[in-house]
């Protein structure tokens, strides 16, 4: 039964990719903006479970909070630092993506700066244990991922669609000018789905420190462009979509390492990109501008 | 009511605006004519926050709000129906009209204006869960309209609402917009279809390219020959 553990090996790798692609397409959803320090939000995230779990000894479930929150502060800071006057004075898309890339290369160089280049070892955080079902083994981090990003996504959804301010996400996003004259302050907006996108990274992040031990401050290159990809597949904008895209992701990664070639995983995930671009460049569930946040 | 001063818009280097004054009293229909391009959907985005005037000043109710945010300028009473509707296409009739009621906070009074709204337009009661983008051109006026009702606005301001539609369905409109005045309601209307405008409203003025160039009663608008021969076809 190898074939279903590496489907379910790939849904757990694709679950992080899923978790981060969400915050790339809420963000893009609103300001139509590629975020690409989003995926230096999870590296922000993976260092802070470091300092507060390894360095301070602080037990686990507060380690996650304070990522959680450090990581929408963070997110906070940088649409108000960076972004906030080329959103509010109708900057060119160009500026804003120029922008995006130099928070990213300006939050790994200060955490280079900060604890040094090489890579840190964080111990599992949570306990791994390996579940037999039938012949198919697998281990407990991949259920762990699976069952957070599920349970992230079916929250993300009913904050979009059953409170006030998912409302007001969904109508900034289909029209900010129609949206302002609805009385919704945009700007609020705008900042609460770069904290919520961000909050999502981190959690993003705990998966992934748990997963992979290991932590670097360039962890967010690869991340965030696996993620993108999740997100831009799926149909950038959809949050479904973006989970779907992670999954797709995981799972093409996965089985392609273990019945192709480890080396060609990165080729195959750009491929299967390259292909739907060309076959429905709206992505996955695109087009369908229903949940478009 | 509301007090515009001397206000002067630019788009980059095109001069949009070019001492634009004028006012509304309460309880009046106003309606501001002129051709494409005249600078009236500018002058409605300008009170309501969305576009900056470099001098001048514009009061509504006694308070300066030319430098106020829009959804500031909403919770004060002043609600826009923008040119082309533009409903959330993506939600349902009733989602559209709780957005509406964005800034409100008595849920209970919501319900009761809902209400109020279906009974206005019981064509919108009937497609109360369906998507907004699927209604027709004359359904999705009507949601305009009522969405803007929904912030119980002391003066509203309409852009274009006979845009695209059908004499019988203008006709509707207008008569809503009547009602709707009557009802308490100052109206500020915006208008390329002179002649219907100049029926309801009870003062008018002509805009060309930045600038009032006519001002008066909109019955005697009416019998006016420049503006007859410019914007009544005959």
């Amino acid at each position: 039964m190898e074939f279903i553990e590496q489907v379910l090996n790939g849904l757990g790798q694709g679950s992080i990719f899923a978790l981060v692609a969400l915050g790339y397409s809420m963000v893009y959803g609103i300001v139509q903006l590629i975020n690409f320090a989003h995926g230096d939000i999870i590296m922000v995230g993976g260092y802070t479970a470091f300092v507060t779990f390894i360095t301070f000894g602080m037990p686990l479930w507060l380690a996650v909070i304070i990522s959680i929150l450090v990581c929408a502060a963070v997110g906070l800071i940088i649409e108000r630092v960076a972004y906030h006057r080329l959103i509010v004075h109708n900057a060119a898309r160009i500026s804003l993506l120029i922008t995006a890339l130099g928070v990213s290369i300006f939050l790994q160089n200060l955490f280079m700066l900060i604890f040094g280049a090489e890579p840190k070892h964080i111990s599992t955080l949570f306990p791994m244990e390996t579940i037999k079902l039938g012949n198919t083994e697998l281990s407990s981090n991949t259920i762990l991922n699976i069952v957070v990003s599920v349970i992230m996504m079916i929250g993300l959804q009913l904050l979009v669609n059953k409170t006030k301010i998912g409302k007001a996400m969904q109508a900034s996003s289909e029209d900010a000018g129609a949206a302002k004259l609805m009385g919704i302050n945009t700007n609020q907006v705008v900042a609460f789905t770069f904290m919520v996108g961000s909050a999502l990274a981190a959690v993003g992040a705990i998966l992934y420190c748990n997963t992979y031990s290991q932590i670097k401050p360039t962890m967010g290159n690869f991340l965030g462009l696996k993620a993108f990809v999740a997100a831009v597949l799926g149909g950038i904008g959809s949050i479904p979509g973006a989970m779907l895209g992670g999954y797709i992701i995981g799972i093409a990664d996965s089985l392609t390492k273990a019945y192709v070639s480890s080396t060609l995983n990165d080729a195959v995930v750009f491929g299967i990109l390259i292909l739907m671009l060309s076959v429905k460049p709206t992505g996955i569930m695109g087009g369908d501008r229903r949940e478009k946040v | 009511m509301l007090d515009v001063k001397d206000i002067n818009v630019y788009y980059g280097a095109i001069h949009a605006l070019k001492g634009l004054s004028f006012y509304v009293n309460e309880g009046e229909i106003v309606s501001l004519i002129g051709a494409n391009g005249a600078g009236k959907t500018t002058a409605m985005h300008t009170i309501s926050g969305l576009l900056r005037s470099k001098t001048g000043d514009i009061l509504f109710m006694g308070d300066s709000i030319a430098a106020a945010e829009p959804h500031k300028i909403v919770r004060l009473g002043l609600a826009q129906v923008p040119e082309g509707r533009r409903v959330f296409s993506g939600m349902t009739v009733q989602e559209n009209l709780e957005m509406g009621a964005f800034v409100r906070n008595d849920g209970r009074k919501v319900e009761k204006d809902l209400e109020m709204v279906f009974t206005r337009f019981p064509r919108l009661k009937e497609r109360r869960r369906q998507r907004a983008g699927t209604l027709s051109g004359g359904e999705q006026q009507m949601l305009a309209i009522g969405r803007a009702l929904m912030s119980r606005p002391k003066m509203l301001l309409l852009d274009e609402p006979s845009m695209g539609l059908s004499p019988i369905l203008v006709n509707e409109i207008f008569d809503c917009i009547q009602e709707v005045n009557k009802s308490g309601t100052t109206i500020l209307l915006v208008e390329q279809n002179a002649k219907m405008a100049l029926s309801i409203s009870h003062r008018a003025y002509v805009l060309e390219t930045g600038k009032i160039i006519i001002e008066g009663k909109s019955s005697e608008l009416l019998d006016n020959e420049k503006v007859k021969r410019a914007y009544l076809g005959g």
